[in-house]
């Protein structure tokens, strides 16, 4: 039985997403069956990050053809490793980079990834999100090969990871893949951003978010006056966004701002997993929706079932009230 | 350009889900359909497409026969032709399992592109496209919000996490996997819906494709999620709820 936990770096240091993934990785094995791969073109520093932790050995599968992510890349340098360690189970962060690589490399192995999981329960039975989060489904991996999985943003507690830590760093080894430039069909450019920035979710103490059950741009100005009363910044989920009712810069979740204020107010959100992953760390969650049923209401420690044009104006005299 | 998009027809969002008896899949009775949102976008996408540089664009899609619906919906809104895999076992297959059918009917077609949704708004697997251009030996790229042809081949705007876009370069021949948002989706005019009536709609069944395998992952049962937290639902009119929040918030919570 062995793990391969595929870590995944940003700007020269190992994401914290990949510390989830070894807190998931070590459900399944014990520390010394871990091991840690890093990828790119020069890997020194990651392998030292990773060395420290509770893992038995760590990879660092270096090419120059690494140096920047691309899915036919990483593809061929894992395809490579993994064929070498044969490892019973592979471990990623479910990052927007493995979601864009992981199930084209277990194909390539005959395999399925299991994506975005929250829990893992023996057997292993791996569970996720179906139905935007209203269910959960059990699944389970069958016939031969690894079984590829990867763990979701916040589900897995990284705290417990530095008691299971060995005596002394991990040693680390070097794997050079094969690989050739023609291999590689796409140039990926560098990363920018989409607008500027002129707000700061992330340093907001109250946020209120609004969602699909706003229904129109018009209606915006009411949860617009709920935020003023509380002294709160405005905010939305995904769908609000793409409409341009607000920028961008204002969406909350996966693809937006992960933020985690003192109150966090949702309005006609019904709370998708790649809502959830934004807001779920806030320190009070107050849901507002008139579906009993919607996943906000899981993360939530206060919420109102009913019609938000009803209640929103309520609330807001209700805080002004209270403020006088 | 000639442009396979695939599609799937999904539980239409805020659909009261109940578990079937079998407490492997959801019960379908009463359950109304809609095309999956990040699919529509994608279609979307070809549309646009084809309208500035011609060709053809085929919808594809897998499922029941009840799949039919949303597949005329693609031809109202501008599809030339459509071709179901009709299946009664989608739900028992793994993302490769159905990326496999999808690529026995595609290939023949010999497209110039091929364009999906990111993820599913119901299984929420985010790995058919991924799959399916590994299966037909194409590059992909993944979260995109536009495209661009250009004399080279494609440059994609694709999103990153937390705000971040990047452009990437690759041949037209590949396949892409749209997140929604990127465009406004159309609506299909009356002489669209009328039009889809008389395009064709060819059928054919997953046996004939050929393209089956014993599943590597499989579904074992679902559940209702355990909650994380005790939610305290505030009860009463509008007022009255909102009353009794404000104290919480300032007494027990102490977030005000």
């Amino acid at each position: 039985m062995s793990v391969l936990l595929v870590l995944e770096q940003s700007d020269g240091k190992i994401k914290r997403a990949s510390w989830e993934a070894l807190a998931a990785a070590l459900r399944l094995g014990p520390a010394e069956s871990i091991t840690a791969a890093v990828i790119g073109a020069q890997t020194a520093a990651l392998a030292a990050e990773a060395a420290a932790k509770p893992v038995g050995k760590v990879v660092r599968v270096e090419h120059p053809l690494l140096a920047q992510y691309t899915a036919d890349g990483f593809c061929a340098a894992l395809q490579q490793l993994i064929q070498n360690e044969s490892p019973t189970q592979v471990v990623f962060p479910h990052t927007y980079q493995v979601r864009d690589y992981a199930p084209a490399l277990a194909c390539r192995m005959g395999q399925v990834l299991i994506g975005d999981v929250v829990g893992i329960d023996d057997g292993p039975l791996f569970t996720r999100q179906l139905m935007q989060g209203r269910l959960n489904g059990s699944y389970r991996h069958s016939g031969n090969g690894p079984c590829f999985v990867s763990v979701q943003a916040g589900a897995f507690r990284t705290d417990g990871i530095d008691a299971s830590a060995t005596a002394g760093p991990a040693p680390i080894t070097t794997f050079t893949p094969t690989i050739d430039a023609a291999q590689i069909r796409c140039k990926p450019g560098e990363p920018f951003r989409g607008s500027e920035q002129t707000v700061d979710l992330g340093s907001a103490q109250r946020i209120v978010s609004v969602g699909r059950g706003i229904k129109e741009a018009q209606n915006l100005p009411m949860a617009q006056e709920l935020a003023t009363a509380l002294g709160a910044e405005l905010a939305a989920s995904r769908p609000i966004c793409d409409n341009g009712w607000l920028p961008m810069e204002r969406q909350v979740g996966s693809s937006g701002q992960t933020v985690a204020p003192r109150l966090y107010l949702a309005v006609g959100i019904s709370g998708a997993i790649q809502h959830l992953v934004g807001m779920k760390g806030s320190q009070c969650i107050v849901a507002i929706n008139k579906d009993p049923d919607a996943p906000i209401f899981e993360v939530a420690d206060y919420g109102i079932v009913g019609d938000l044009f009803e209640v929103v104006p309520a609330l807001t005299e209700a805080v002004k009230a209270a403020k006088q | 350009m000639k442009i396979v998009v695939a599609i799937k027809q999904v539980p239409e969002r805020d659909a009261p889900v109940r578990i079937a008896a079998s407490g492997k899949w959801i019960d379908e009775a009463d359950l109304q359909w809609a095309m999956n949102e990040p699919d529509a976008y994608a279609l979307e996408e070809a549309l646009l497409l084809k309208e500035q540089a011609g060709g053809e664009v085929i919808v594809v899609s897998a499922g029941l026969e009840r799949v039919g619906s949303t597949i005329r919906e693609a031809l109202a809104k501008g599809a030339d032709r459509a071709i179901h895999i009709v299946c009664d076992d989608l739900n028992g297959r793994d993302a490769l399992g159905v990326a496999r059918l999808l690529a026995a009917a595609i290939q023949p077609e010999n497209p110039d592109l091929v364009l999906t949704g990111l993820q599913s708004e119901d299984v929420g697997l985010g790995q058919t496209g991924v799959i399916l251009a590994e299966l037909l030996g194409l590059p992909h790229a993944t979260m995109i919000l536009h495209v661009e042809k250009t004399d080279a081949g494609l440059n994609v705007k694709r999103e990153l996490e937390e705000g971040w876009f990047q452009s990437i370069e690759l041949p037209t021949l590949a396949v892409l996997t749209m997140q929604s948002g990127g465009n406004k989706l159309r609506y299909a005019t009356l002489m669209g819906i009328k039009r889809a009536k008389t395009k064709e709609l060819r059928t054919v069944s997953a046996a004939e494709l050929d393209a089956d395998g014993a599943p590597t992952v499989v579904l074992e049962q679902i559940a209702a999620p355990k909650k994380q937290k005790s939610t305290q639902i505030l009860p009463g009119s509008a007022k009255e709820a909102a009353v009794a929040l404000v104290e919480k918030l300032k007494t027990e919570a102490r977030v005000l």
